[in-house]
């Protein structure tokens, strides 16, 4: 066997659970994962190889092919593309001369695309080994492909130096923007780390839950569930290994806010998942961090290493005797899907991302099949504020039914895009204004799983009681063809993203990008409409969050925007053949030899 | 010991032990939920989310969901008739169906669900997908244009060590059920059988064999998938 | 009380399901009583002579012809019925789908192993030969369908049934044992 392959095994003690681990690192040693290394795998950990495959072909970044020396993973959602990522891939494949899912010049230069990888608001952007190269042009691409060809490692690529922050960091080397435009209580650095953990030891868990709860904090990842209540659930279950994650895998097109949040505050994540885990008594942490944003790993780990050595984690924190925790990072592999809770888990677990049946819950449920909390980052870094500052403090800001600041992650057709904390309540208007967007056609709130709204939606407010949002924003100008532009490519991302264990989510988006293809191609009609509002329904009876919304482009904009569908379809007719028969027999005929009489 | 406790389908109460799945409880009351991923024994997954059932007004798959005190579950109702009809239809769709064709024809539970949901033609248009038939393996075929991905055989069919014979390979439209070729090598007549029989469709089929029930006499020809179950009350 | 007219073709099919109807047996005296045949391999009346009430088409479209027909029978009957798996879906003509056009020909008539004699390896491409789809179409995909009785071949009494319903205006009866896809 290749000693590198027995090397990786060995690390992670043979543990199946570690699956995922072991892959990553093969990814990354060898450049792909071979069938050798699979059938070495499987005969290490006991498992068919079939049981190594599943795991493997279910996230975008593990290859079965070599990827190149470099590899670029350019990035293809809507807010890229508004932002020339099409000259762009046009720029790669020329100056390539091999198409997109190829690797050419003697394995030198993989090109490949990728959904969302949270660089929304410094589009067009790829990962180049694992490394952001933001705000591409083609000129950029010209140079970076003369920098591959030359050997040059990608760190000696930057022209435009490092961005700003911690993204300078010797542990970092990004060129990458926080572009934090608005501070609020939570990006406000007013408090040490370390001071929420030292107060947390002077009271009970049970206080710490209570206190949480009194600040009417709800999970700031989308669904909104009352943090406190999700704690006090997870303390009340009878087995004692219990363990609290932190959700890092913000995949929803158009959210970056994390990643800042992990660039700038990581001791606040990490005191943050320290509070938790004393309030649930768990002993073990795990980031859960998509691997898109790899390129953070070493520093978020020197984080913790500084951590442990300040005694904020480790053994006996704080100087409590009998206070035991520690953080370790589980890096995804390129799945949105992974961003539920629950399949969350099953990818840390080593296995493919499903997500779970519930009931059982992860609270009663979880990782290993014990008690588990997960918690998105900002939920856990605005825990440690409310315990420095207090719940009343905190309640006192927002709105009656959502207490506190929400990060919003703004982009698209605006001046300023970027990271803003604004108390809840705050009304899309005034977001607009914010941000520098005039002449604003619509915009997408909370990403593609979100709703498309229209100018007479603008006054609504952001608050879990109006539009509930894990604070992605997407603005689209007057000038961008929505349907086209935005919900077919928003149907192209979950089409791409199901885990397809549910037949509805599985199905439903291919049948009803079919459609919307149609009527965009003018040959709709009326019926097409009603029918994909009809069968739009179909896939809320999926099992996860992203398979309950992924008809939402479709529903929401044939809901706000029905003129656009309108406009594009023939009323009277009741059928329209999409049959064409000089391309059906086009083929046929030049095989044969003819030429086709119509 | 008993402890059985009362909730309502569409109206009717019903008995059953606390905690049992609700589609074993509904069965065992005679009312008939449809399954196609479910088998009856063996841990739900809730995949093909035919056995969907408004819960307390909420959609959640009966096979997954345990049974509480007083749930009120609304089943044969025209809301979820509608969407159990579409997702069959889906099924019909996403593959390559060639009923006439199919061993499995008569004794197929997608087909027998087309059926009694009365699907005379598919509303949704036929993607005729590009999937193989993987004939390499001595005992067993896998025909993946009538795979549904239920999981059944997934979850099922181990080899004496508990390894999996079937698992899925990829994600979302491009899924598949792939063997491994070792076990697949190994895999005992009975075991064979057994993965044929545990698939719903005709997906996997023992080679040399099919056919062997003349029409007429096959399981779904002449009453409806479920009647079994209907016929208990 | 004028008989409604019924014309019938079979496209890319077997004729199984003109057999099929065929085997209504001695009901077709009384179906004579109550429809009348136009363009049919029945009767063999090879072009329409009048505006038809029911047409109902075997086979999918797996060929310029098949499409030409199919929209002949879609412009001189009022309903048209898909009679059979094949038009409904391709049924077996539609095992070719996943195989390119080119591999198709070139089984038939160069490499295949029934080729026997084509030294020069003619493929037929005469312009009076109807010319083969990149696929074989379900009639629906072509035009509109009104109904659709599946089976293969449907079942004689679905098809009686049926065409004593669409002829009375009573409701369709769609007993378990006749609605069958195979």
């Amino acid at each position: 066997m290749n000693s590198t392959v027995q090397q990786i095994i060995n690390t992670y003690k043979k543990d199946r659970f570690r699956l995922m681990d072991m892959l990553i690192d093969f990814q990354e040693e060898l450049g792909f994962i071979s069938k050798e290394t699979v059938k070495d795998l499987a005969d290490q950990l006991d498992i068919s190889t079939v049981d190594v495959e599943q795991t493997l072909s279910f996230y975008h970044f593990f290859t079965t092919e070599p990827t190149g020396k470099y590899t670029v993973y350019l990035n293809d959602s809507v807010v890229a593309k508004m932002m020339g990522q099409e000259e762009v891939a046009k720029a790669f494949e020329e100056e390539l001369g091999c198409n997109f899912g190829q690797v050419c010049e003697d394995n030198l230069i993989g090109l490949f695309a990728t959904s969302d990888i949270g660089m929304n608001d410094q589009e067009p952007a790829a990962l180049i080994n694992n490394v952001p190269f933001t705000k591409l042009t083609p000129f950029r691409v010209r140079e970076l492909v003369a920098d591959m060809r030359a050997g040059k490692t990608v760190y000696e690529m930057y022209t435009e130096g490092y961005g700003g922050g911690n993204n300078k960091s010797v542990l970092v080397r990004s060129m990458v923007a926080n572009h934090i435009r608005r501070i609020g209580p939570v990006l406000l650095n007013d408090c040490s780390p370390g001071d929420a953990i030292k107060k947390i030891v002077q009271i009970t868990p049970e206080a710490v839950i209570e206190e949480v709860k009194a600040s009417k904090i709800r999970g700031r990842g989308g669904a909104g569930f009352p943090t406190g209540l999700k704690w006090e659930f997870c303390r009340a279950a009878v087995e004692k290994e219990r363990y609290i994650f932190c959700n890092a895998d913000e995949g929803e097109p158009g959210t970056f806010k994390d990643r800042v949040l992990l660039t700038e505050c990581p001791e606040m994540i990490f005191e943050g998942m320290v509070i938790g885990g004393y309030a649930i008594g768990a002993k073990k942490g795990i980031l859960y961090l998509r691997y898109e944003y790899k390129y953070l790993g070493k520093f978020l780990n020197d984080v913790l290493f500084r951590m442990r050595g300040n005694n904020l984690l480790g053994e006996n924190i704080a100087g409590l005797e009998g206070f035991n925790f520690d953080i370790r990072i589980q890096f995804g592999a390129g799945a949105y899907v992974c961003g539920e809770e629950s399949a969350l888990i099953e990818s840390t677990e080593g296995k493919r991302g499903e997500p779970r049946d519930r009931p059982p819950f992860p609270v009663e449920r979880g990782y290993l099949d014990k008690p588990t909390v997960i918690n998105n980052v900002e939920t856990l870094a605005t825990v440690v504020k409310i315990i420095n500052k207090g719940s009343e403090w905190y309640s006192a800001l927002g709105t009656n039914d959502s207490t506190g600041s929400k990060l919003l992650s703004i982009s698209g057709d605006c001046r300023f895009p970027g990271v803003y904390e604004v108390e809840w309540g705050f009304s899309i208007d005034d977001m607009l204004g914010m941000v520098g967007a005039t002449e604003v056609q619509a915009v997408q709130v909370g990403g593609p799983s979100g709703a498309l709204i229209g100018p007479d939606e603008f006054s609504r407010t952001i608050s879990y009681a109006d539009l509930a949002t894990g604070g992605a924003m997407i603005i689209f100008g007057e000038q961008r063809d929505l349907l086209k532009d935005v919900v077919l490519n928003f149907m192209d991302f979950f089409i791409e993203e199901s885990c397809g264990s549910c037949s509805t989510c599985r199905n439903f988006p291919v049948i009803l990008r079919r459609t919307l293809k149609r009527i965009i191609d003018g040959k709709g009609i009326r019926k097409d409409i009603d029918d994909m509002e009809e069968w739009g329904q179909i896939p809320r009876v999926s099992r996860c969050g992203l398979g309950q919304t992924c008809t939402n482009p479709i529903l929401t904009s044939i809901k706000n925007f029905r003129h656009l569908y309108e406009d594009l379809v023939d009323k009277d007719e009741d059928y329209v053949s999409e049959f064409d028969l000089s391309t059906a027999v086009q083929e046929s005929c030049d095989f044969v030899g003819r030429i086709p009489n119509i | 010991m008993s402890n059985k406790i009362k909730f309502k389908i569409d109206g009717v109460t019903c008995e059953a032990e606390k905690g049992q799945y609700i589609v074993d409880a509904a069965w065992e009351n005679g009312i008939y939920i449809p399954t196609l991923c479910n088998i009856p024994g063996i841990k739900p997954q809730g995949s093909c989310r035919i056995c969907t059932v408004n819960i307390n007004g909420r959609p959640m798959t009966a096979c997954t969901t345990p049974l509480l005190d007083g749930m009120e579950i609304e089943n044969d109702i025209p809301e979820i008739r509608e969407i159990r009809k579409a997702i069959i239809e889906s099924l019909f769709v996403e593959g390559n169906h060639f009923c006439p064709a199919c061993e499995k024809s008569g004794n197929c539970m997608l087909q027998a669900l087309a059926y009694r949901f009365q699907m005379m033609a598919p509303r949704f248009p036929y993607s005729f997908p590009v999937k193989g038939v993987d004939a390499s393996h001595p005992k067993i075929i896998k025909d993946q244009n009538r795979c549904i991905l239920c999981k059944r055989c997934i979850k099922s069919i181990k080899d004496e060590d508990g390894k999996s014979i079937f698992a899925f390979y990829g994600r979302g439209h491009k899924l598949r059920v792939h063997v491994d070729p070792e076990l697949a090598d190994k895999l005992t007549d009975e075991l064979a059988q057994k993965a044929m029989d545990v698939c719903p469709v005709g997906s996997i089929l023992v080679k040399e064999k099919g056919f062997d029930v003349p029409i007429g006499k096959r399981a779904y020809d002449n009453v409806p998938i479920g009647s079994d179950i209907e016929g208990n009350k | 009380m004028s008989k409604l007219v019924v014309a019938t073709t079979s496209l890319a099919g077997c004729f199984g399901c003109h057999m099929s109807l065929l085997d209504i047996d001695e009901r077709i005296l009384d179906l004579i009583e109550l429809v009348e045949f136009n363009k049919s391999p029945i009767n063999d009346i090879k072009t329409f002579t009048k505006q038809c009430d029911i047409g109902l088409i075997e086979g999918g479209c797996c060929n310029s012809e098949n499409i030409h027909v199919l929209k002949d029978f879609r412009k001189n009957c009022k309903i048209l019925v898909s009679l059979g798996e094949c038009a409904i879906m391709g049924g077996l003509p539609a095992l070719r789908n996943g195989i390119p056009i080119e591999e198709c020909l070139a089984e038939a008539y160069l490499d295949g192993p029934t080729v026997k004699g084509n030294i020069h390896k003619i493929l037929p491409n005469d312009k009076e030969l109807p010319m083969l789809l990149d696929k074989v179409y379900p009639c629906h995909e072509v035009v509109k369908i009104d109904y659709y009785l599946p089976g293969c071949p449907p079942r004689a009494d679905l098809i009686w049934d049926v065409l004593v319903a669409l002829v009375t205006g009573d409701e369709m009866k769609l007993p378990y044992e006749v609605v069958k896809f195979d």
